[in-house]
């Protein structure tokens, strides 16, 4: 076995941005609006479902990153939320069931002035398309994917997905599924993911926030969109939107921060107990135990995985936020400096003559 | 100078056998270098196992390399070898059938051991129990021989020295057929300059098999193969895999695109990608994706912003890649894909030849999804091959097929290599500008407006201003393509599509070979076949018979002449490594009962048995 030295990013040096590369707006253009990157097709999905504020989020959003429209690229597999490029006056394709990651993972290793964009869903990203989920994540190929989970098959009408609970009643699972679901984040950390983020459909800020930090995350980002079919899986996520209840329910991540959960006054932070197990307890009783603090930066993701775990069926404990974000050299990165450099080395493009030496190859005669 | 006689010969079939460690195809590239340095017409047949290495000395393990060679033009790698080399019993036993009486045997006595003659169910060995008597057989210990002449390098081991065997034998065909020693030199100081002793003892191996010949009583005489008279140029001994690779380079390099290959490793595919894998100074981008479906998705979304998208595959890999191909069809942007037959079905013969693969090609994908299919029909023509594949999808946005086999892939032949100045410009304009106007009267763009002559789409690539749209695999609407359901349009854009590709211009009529004018039989062939079926046809005239011939190079769209040639003959045989499928194909659309004659032993059409059965036909019209 032969192994060559490849290019790592130096210790302290500045993160590359996801960015970088694409050609950026003038500086005396006007602001761009939501209403350019609308495209002029109507939106057809069931009213009240969850996409539509993604949808909105993202339109909001796109013109934030200060690029030319025609440098931005969706690509979408197949099921309700892979409509999405359909609504955005950018480029892009709605592709076949499960694909998205590949066919984005050649459009971004060969365009880095595109930036590419996967819209999938739970179905398509972690069904048919896990195999291209878990390999884009590990080459780390410059791309956001946005992955709309809302446990359910929806444009098949209501069969159970890899995300669907235990026991849950589909039309193809009438007595309860018996199917181990997915946690994506987990999937995703132990696909070597360098950034793995969570949010949900309805908290626009939140979602805002996420989207910039994934565009700006050099390397494939998942994140992971709570939303809700009013469909086939009305209310899915009801115990962490509603009000009453979510501030006692959701962990939010904060990078640096203690771990806790829980209203001011019945505050609770996360602690490592004897054995490395996690667990709340209250922050009256936290005093000298070992409070974890969220590390999003850090190499070793075991930390950022044993949170991933808080998840439960019934939603006791749902962190949300950016799980991890570390910088690793990125495949397509990779990919492009071996080429510049063997072109560099030769003095330039091929041409002519280098094409005839390569056909004539080491051994030739000549025939008079 | 040889002390002893030279005679002269027009042709020899050589064949070198051994165990799938024992190095020969390595022996075998050797020698075809070394012939090809000679100015010979050649063609050569490897044939080894799927397995890297199965148990030593036994029947499945062995691995062979045929050369044939001429003062003439050669079209096949030949039927039975002249001289066989058979580096053990399972050599001589899986070989034997093949070869001729009268024919030379060459057969390493060191091997043909107690333990390895019982390994393939010999009793006696059959160097001396009169199985061989009819044949001229030269017993030589080359392994021990070998060893002896590397008595002096103490540092290698016994085994190292026995794995000096291949050069050996190598060095003593060189000595009898006269073929040059020093381009094995240059290649063997390549390999081994950073193990300055093993390189000593290979070279010295195979010097030492040189002196054997010329000095041993055991071989008489060695033979002399003149050049063949070959039109004037500069030739390369080439592979079919490496000519693919090679025109998918041309053709970028004359389209001024790039080029991404998408690729998962598949026998008898991944030559290509390992060839382009180290083509980077041209600029070749070369992604090996976790699955066949990736492969062709990565070479896909490649192409949709402007690249050569090209997926290297094998038949299962195509079964896999099928619904991909169809979203190519119905986005309309290019996209190669190359499909280097193999046995099926599921694994079938994965180092095997077939030709099994062209009605999944042509119908294997749901709905009405037609693609333009070229198959070339000789290792150096898989390079002209690749660049029409590129011309026909650039020009119309279409995914193409190219259908070679591993006989194309791993045989190889003399190439005359072309002029890069006579290489088609393959140039193709991408779309700048909105080609429409809204109802508000504004300029927007139609990604459906098609080309009036060719009715291909506008290929518009992300990063063109005013140009941002949607495409995706649900049906579009004609012109504006906005996803449309409308029963009318779908009727509509299903005829265009079909349309396109039955339109594809710049295909060169079928071509006849008939020298009398008096035939009444045609042989038609396409793809790998070419060979055999021109040897059997030469060997049918030369017997004095009137018989026809053509080759089919595009089997969609056919050549627009084709059903007129098939009329014109009393009868025509279609001979294909498959069951028939090119027959089908015909009798469904020129309503010609054309007859096939089918083969699926994983190699080539034998020109005897060929031969045979167009003299069959023959008598049959007469």
């Amino acid at each position: 076995m032969t192994t060559t030295d490849q290019t790592t990013h130096a210790p302290g040096a500045a993160r590359p941005s996801g960015l970088a590369g694409i050609p950026l707006l003038a500086a005396d253009a006007p602001p761009q609006t939501k209403r350019e990157f609308t495209s002029d097709q109507e939106v057809r999905w069931c009213p009240g479902c969850g996409d539509y504020a993604i949808l909105a989020a993202v339109q909001s959003f796109l013109p934030e990153l200060g690029l030319k429209r025609e440098n931005i690229t969706f690509v979408s597999g197949i099921g309700c939320s892979s409509r999405f490029p359909y609504y955005l006056d950018t480029y892009g394709m709605h592709s076949i069931h499960g694909r998205a990651p590949a066919i984005a993972t050649g459009l971004a290793t060969s365009r880095p002035d595109q930036n590419v964009w996967v819209v999938t869903g739970d179905g398509d990203a972690l069904s048919i398309g896990g195999n291209h989920l878990i390999h884009a994540l590990r080459r780390n190929v410059n791309m956001t994917i946005l992955l709309f989970n809302n446990e359910i098959y929806g444009l098949t009408k209501g069969q159970y997905s890899p995300t669907s609970k235990v026991g849950q009643v589909t039309k193809s699972s009438p007595l309860g599924s018996v199917d181990q679901p997915f946690n994506p984040v987990s999937l995703a950390l132990g696909a070597e993911a360098t950034f793995v983020a969570r949010t949900m459909d309805s908290d626009r800020k939140h979602l805002t926030a996420i989207l910039r930090a994934a565009a700006e995350h050099r390397g494939t980002s998942l994140v992971e969109i709570y939303q809700n079919c009013p469909i086939f899986n009305d209310g899915a996520f009801d115990l962490i939107k509603d009000r009453t209840q979510q501030e006692a329910r959701i962990v939010h991540l904060l990078d640096g921060e203690p771990v806790g959960v829980g209203p001011e006054d019945d505050r609770k932070v996360l602690v490592r107990m004897p054995g490395g197990r996690l667990e709340f307890v209250a922050s009256a009783d936290a005093a000298g135990a070992d409070v974890v603090v969220h590390e999003a930066g850090a190499e070793d993701p075991s930390q950022a995985f044993a949170l991933s775990r808080l998840d439960s069926p019934e939603m006791t404990h749902v962190p949300m936020g950016i799980f991890r974000s570390v910088s690793r050299p990125t495949y397509d990165d990779g990919v492009r400096a071996q080429i510049r450099a063997a072109v560099d080395t030769a003095g330039g493009p091929a041409t002519d003559d280098d094409l005839a030496s390569l056909l004539r190859g080491r051994d030739t005669w000549t025939v008079a | 100078m040889s002390s002893k006689t030279v005679q002269k010969l027009d042709r020899v079939v050589i064949r070198f056998a051994g165990d799938s460690g024992d190095g020969m195809q390595l022996t075998g590239d050797r020698f075809t270098s070394e012939t090809a340095a000679m100015g010979n017409d050649l063609s050569t047949l490897p044939n080894f196992p799927a397995e890297i290495r199965a148990p030593q000395g036994t029947l499945p393990g062995v691995s062979s390399f045929q050369l044939h060679f001429a003062d003439h033009d050669v079209l096949t790698p030949g039927d039975a070898p002249d001289v066989l080399v058979a580096m053990n019993p399972a050599a001589l036993k899986a070989n034997l059938d093949d070869v001729p009486r009268g024919a030379t045997i060459i057969v390493n006595t060191d091997e043909f051991t107690k333990r390895n003659l019982g390994k393939v169910g010999y009793a006696e060995s059959p160097v001396d129990d009169g199985t061989l008597e009819s044949f001229h057989v030269h017993a030589v210990p080359l392994t021990s021989i070998t060893v002896d002449a590397l008595a002096k390098f103490d540092g290698l081991t016994r085994k190292e020295k026995e794995r000096a065997k291949n050069m050996f034998a190598l060095g003593l065909l060189s000595w009898m057929y006269t073929r040059p020693l020093t381009g094995t030199e240059r290649f063997l100081t390549k390999k081994f300059g950073a193990h300055p002793e093993i390189l000593e003892a290979n070279l010295t191996a195979l010097k030492a098999g040189w002196n054997y010949g010329e000095t041993t009583e055991d071989f008489a005489s060695s033979y002399e193969i003149a050049p063949a008279v070959m039109p004037p140029g500069t030739y390369r001994n080439i592979t079919g895999n490496t000519a693919l690779a090679h025109g998918l380079v041309a053709a970028a390099h004359q389209a001024r695109l790039p080029l991404v290959l998408g690729s998962y490793p598949i026998t008898p595919a991944s030559d290509i990608l390992h060839a382009l894998s180290s083509l980077k100074r041209h600029g070749i981008m070369t992604i090996q994706a976790e699955d066949e479906i990736a492969g062709i998705g990565i070479a896909l979304g490649a192409s949709f912003g402007g690249a050569i998208g090209v997926t290297t595959t094998s038949g299962p890999g195509v079964a896999l890649k099928s619904e991909t191909i169809g979203l190519a069809v119905s986005l309309e942007l290019p996209l190669i894909i190359i499909d280097v037959q193999r046995g099926g079905p599921s694994t079938g013969l994965p180092t095997k030849t077939e030709q099994a693969d062209l009605l999944q090609a042509m119908f294997g994908r749901n709905g009405e999804s037609p693609v333009p299919i070229i198959a070339p029909s000789t290792p150096a023509d898989c390079f002209d091959a690749a660049i029409e594949a590129v011309r026909i999808a650039t020009a119309y946005r279409t995914p193409v097929f190219l259908l070679s086999d591993g006989y194309l892939a791993n045989g190889s032949e003399p190439w005359s290599v072309p002029d890069v100045a006579d290489l088609p410009d393959l140039r193709v304009e991408f779309a700048a500008e909105p080609n429409g106007v809204d109802d508000k009267g504004e300029p927007v763009f139609h990604p459906f407006l098609r080309d009036e002559e060719t009715l291909a789409r506008p290929w518009a690539v992300p990063g063109t201003p005013g140009l941002e749209h949607r495409i995706g695999g649900i049906e579009k609407a004609d012109v504006t393509g906005n996803i449309s359901y409308d029963p009318d349009n779908h009727d509509r854009m299903t005829r265009l599509r079909a349309a396109k590709v039955a339109g594809i211009a710049g295909i060169p009529d079928v071509v006849v070979e008939d020298p009398s004018g008096a035939a009444r039989v045609l042989v038609l062939g396409w793809g790998s076949t070419q060979g055999p079926i021109a040897a059997a046809v030469r060997a049918v005239r030369n017997a004095g018979h009137d018989v026809a011939s053509a080759h089919l190079r595009h089997l969609n769209p056919f050549p627009a002449n084709l059903g007129d040639v098939l009329r014109a003959y009393d009868r025509v045989v279609v001979p294909e490594m498959n069951l028939g499928q090119l027959s089908m194909l015909l009798r469904a659309r020129f309503l010609v009962d054309v007859r096939p004659h089918t083969s699926v032993r994983g190699l080539p059409f034998s020109t005897v048995d060929l031969a045979d059965v167009i003299l069959t036909h023959l008598e049959e019209v007469s």
